[in-house]
């Protein structure tokens, strides 16, 4: 094994602190791309605080705006006599003056070994929509607990946001140790209360580390000094070995954003590569037409290519005239995306209005804009964990839905492709971003064409209905299948109301 | 480039440049993604084009994004009247040498009322030579979508702007009530008057910014590079003195220095470094021991802190 992945070995164990020294360089800076993370918790436990320190400790803040820091945090001095790290993040007069994060502030550092770009999101519960944009295109979150206060109901919305985005690295950061007097058990208290909630998200790599923000304990320099019973790794060292989201594996995907026709004799289909990869020679299907064609070239500016990967901005040309327009979606002929006008999905409701049944919204995916009508299904109880029925959903509600559409969609599912799995929702009326929402599978048609067929309603125990569904002959089928989990109580109400 | 081309000719022939690195191939390719959507989703977008380091990234990335089409909107210079020479003369023979569309608007009020740095301060100046023509020019063109080459780690309000920034019809930004940005799922959808700003440069740094020039040898003002040039020293900035509208005050001594800009923009208002550098290699390595940050230099900026958030609430790119 070599080093890293040793390190790496040991990031996967949840049970335990994760304990290791600093390694060799992993990579030089710029030989890879940057690692994505925010940070997010509760309000007021420290996460813009962090940051400063974060940006402080490995140089990227200059002299003249440090100087800037220290006239502002003027008179609003801590015991300690440091700056307001936080005012390095805090960049509105709005946040200033209420001492909060209302929205993202990125911002983009580097130590010798890699470079990162840091989202520090709000924790306040009414900028929920701010924190779910930071976490959309993170790797990894920086989770911060308050180690006098414990884990909130917003820790765990924030946590269970970042897992349902696809993150599924965390560190756990629980700051302002120093006020419990460096409490070792009310560190390991709260660690073990986290990894509970890691594991009950699917989570399993979680590194707990006691963290002074302020004062700039286990940040970038060891706490060692006042904590000699932690010898965990400090947050940059775990920044440090964290691993970027690899380019999903599933088969070629072009979201078509634009048609290029300079002239007579050229014509090729713009847009970034969605997944998997594509050359000439290469047959591929155009969605949600169907019809087929080879690929002749890959053109970009600097020359042909022979060959482009995922996140490829290209243009493709093909062998043959076929109808093509933005928001199709160029797909590998043999790994084709889900096509449907009904799907199942997860999303997080953004604004005041929340999401209402029956309202018709737009909604956007790649480089594809449609009209959807949204049921909702259930809302996620945050203290219990519990997936509870919902016919609508309040602002930020994390919530399963039906979405319904007039024309055809084209997804992946969100654990397949981030990209094709993604959606925002539209509302048609203030033009306003309402909901983000995460494919979890397509549903059969069962109100459509085949709504004469006949069918067969079952209510079985969920053990024996598990059993079942994990045969082959079922999830051959798993497509054609309606499934919903409720309690023998409400299933029997349901199977009273059929006749027949 | 002509616009037509035989199959054979879409080989670049004079590319012998390495390929990128993958963290600016990353930046590259976000970039190209939000010009295409930019294009395709607005009706009447423009580019502001302020000749500057970061606006020429951000026309080499348009170029790149259409290939091998023409950049399919126009080039907006809002010209206060005191740029550097040097960028005007470099202005007009890119825009020459890439064929591409180019507006330039003055606002009126700078000749009928006399409007100079020296007269009114940089403060009400860049409110009416900038700020205000900027309004003007964008009203007049109808444009419904603006391409700018701001960058978040310019300035903590910068920092909490989105890639589509929404404006409302007299052009202000409502930083409290940004729409929500998920992915890279841009939501462009406006009212008449409305518009969106957009910033495929957001998450670029200065330093990505010189390695891409680099890498992709992009020609830019050679103001950057270091010269000995004549200067005044005048409020701790030095002050290029070349155009004869610069009056020296009372105590003020031309000299000459070996400067380079770190930024542009109006002359009167834009500090020189002392500096060495004359390659892109000695512009990076200063750059990666630097220890103030690149708005140091810029008059406009260092009034207090959050007064770009209030120009750019008011319209200010
Ligand atoms: N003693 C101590 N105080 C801290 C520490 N970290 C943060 N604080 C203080 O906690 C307060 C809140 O810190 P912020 O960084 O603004 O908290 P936040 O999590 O960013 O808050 P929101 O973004 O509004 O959710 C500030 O007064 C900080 O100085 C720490 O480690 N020790
Ligand atoms: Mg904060």
């Amino acid at each position: 094994m070599t080093a890293p992945a040793i390190a790496n070995a040991a990031l996967d164990d949840a049970t335990e602190v994760v304990t290791y020294t600093a390694q060799e360089p992993v990579r030089a800076t710029r030989d890879s791309r940057p690692l994505r993370l925010i940070t997010c918790g509760s309000v007021d436990d420290g996460k813009s605080t962090l940051i400063g320190r974060l940006l402080w400790d490995t140089k990227a803040v200059k002299e003249d705006q440090a100087a800037t820091l220290q006239r502002d945090s003027n008179g609003k001095q801590n015991d300690l006599g440091l700056p307001d790290f936080a005012l390095l993040l805090d960049g509105l007069q709005a946040e200033r003056e209420q001492g909060i994060t209302i929205d993202v502030a990125y911002r983009y550092f580097s130590t010798d070994k890699r470079s990162f770009i840091v989202a520090d999101t709000p924790g306040h519960e009414q900028y929920t929509r701010n924190m779910a944009t930071g976490a959309s295109t993170a790797d990894l979150a920086v989770l911060l607990v308050d180690a006098r206060v414990g884990l909130l109901e917003q820790t765990r919305r924030h946590a269970t946001i970042a897992t349902l985005m696809g993150i599924r690295q965390f560190v756990l950061a629980v700051n302002k140790i120093d006020l419990t007097n460096y409490d070792r058990s009310r560190f390991e208290q709260i660690s073990h209360e986290f990894r509970e909630l890691a594991l009950s998200l699917g989570v399993r790599q979680v590194t707990a580390i006691p963290v002074s923000a302020l004062k700039g304990e286990n940040v970038v320099y060891d706490g060692r000094a006042s904590m000699p019973w932690y010898d965990g790794p400090t947050l940059i060292e775990v920044l440090e070995l964290a691993t970027t989201r690899s380019a999903q594996t599933v088969g070629f995907r072009l979201p078509v954003q634009r048609v290029s026709r300079p002239g007579e004799s050229f014509r090729g289909y713009q847009g970034t590569v969605a997944g998997g990869s594509v050359k000439p020679g290469d047959s591929v299907v155009i969605l949600p037409s169907g019809m087929v064609a080879n690929v002749t070239k890959i053109v970009t500016f600097d020359l042909v290519r022979n060959a482009a990967v995922a996140g490829d901005a290209i243009t493709l040309v093909l062998d043959r005239q076929v109808d093509v327009s933005r928001g199709d979606v160029i797909a590998a002929i043999d790994s084709q995306p889900m096509t449907g006008l009904a799907f199942d999905a997860q999303l997080v409701a953004l604004q005041p209005e929340g999401i209402q049944p029956g309202k018709r919204y737009w909604l956007k995916s790649g480089s594809r804009r449609q009209r959807v009508q949204v049921q909702p299904a259930s809302q996620l109880d945050l203290k219990t964990g519990k997936w509870n029925h919902a016919d609508e959903l309040p602002m930020n509600a994390i919530g399963k839905v039906h979405l319904i559409f007039d024309e055809q969609a084209i997804f992946d599912a969100y654990e397949q492709n981030r990209t094709t799995g993604a959606f925002i929702l539209i509302d048609p009326d203030t033009n306003n971003t309402v909901a983000g929402g995460m494919i979890t599978a397509k549903r059969a048609a069962l109100g459509g064409i085949h709504a004469e067929e006949s069918r067969v309603i079952l209510s079985l125990p969920a053990d024996l209905a598990d059993q079942l569904m994990a045969t082959e002959l079922f999830a051959g089928r798993r497509e054609d299948v309606e499934v919903r989990r409720v309690t023998a109580g409400k299933a029997a109400e349901i199977i009273d109301t059929i006749d027949g | 480039m002509p616009h037509n081309h035989p199959e054979t000719e879409l080989h670049n022939p004079q590319s012998t440049k390495p390929p990128l690195d993958p963290h600016l191939k990353a930046l590259e390719n976000e970039a190209i993604h939000i010009f295409r959507e930019v294009a395709a989703e607005f009706e009447r977008p423009v580019m502001l084009y302020s000749i500057g380091k970061d606006s020429s990234v951000l026309l080499h990335l348009a170029r790149k994004a259409f290939y091998p089409g023409r950049v399919p909107f126009p080039l907006l210079h809002v010209d206060t009247g005191w740029k550097f020479r040097e960028m005007i003369a470099f202005r007009d023979e890119i825009v020459e040498k890439y064929d591409l569309d180019l507006v330039v608007h003055t606002n009126p009020r700078g000749a009928a009322e006399n409007v100079t740095p020296f007269s009114h301060g940089s403060a009400l100046y860049t409110d009416i030579m900038k700020t205000e023509a900027l309004r003007q020019a964008l009203d007049a063109g109808q444009y419904d979508a603006a391409f700018g080459g701001a960058r978040r780690d310019e300035e903590a309000s910068r920092a909490k702007e989105r890639i589509y920034s929404f404006r409302t019809p007299d052009h202000r930004w409502d930083p409290r009530n940004q729409r929500p940005e998920l992915w890279n799922i841009y939501n462009g959808m406006i009212r008449k008057g409305e518009s969106v700003r957009a910033f495929p440069l957001s998450n670029w740094t200065e330093v990505d910014i010189w390695r891409y020039i680099q890498a992709e040898e992009i020609p830019i003002v050679p103001l950057y590079f270091a010269k000995k040039r004549p200067i005044v020293e005048r409020d701790g900035m030095m002050i290029l003195a070349e155009d004869p509208r610069l009056e020296l005050l009372p105590g003020e001594v031309k000299r000459e220095e070996v400067i380079r800009f770190r930024t542009l923009g109006c002359f009167p208002l834009t500090g020189a470094i002392r500096s060495g550098a004359t390659t892109l290699d000695d512009i990076i390595s200063e750059l990666e021991t630097a220890t103030v940050s690149e708005r140091q230099g810029r008059a406009i900026d260092r009034d207090q802190s959050g007064s770009m958030e209030k120009k750019k609430r008011e319209g200010y790119f």
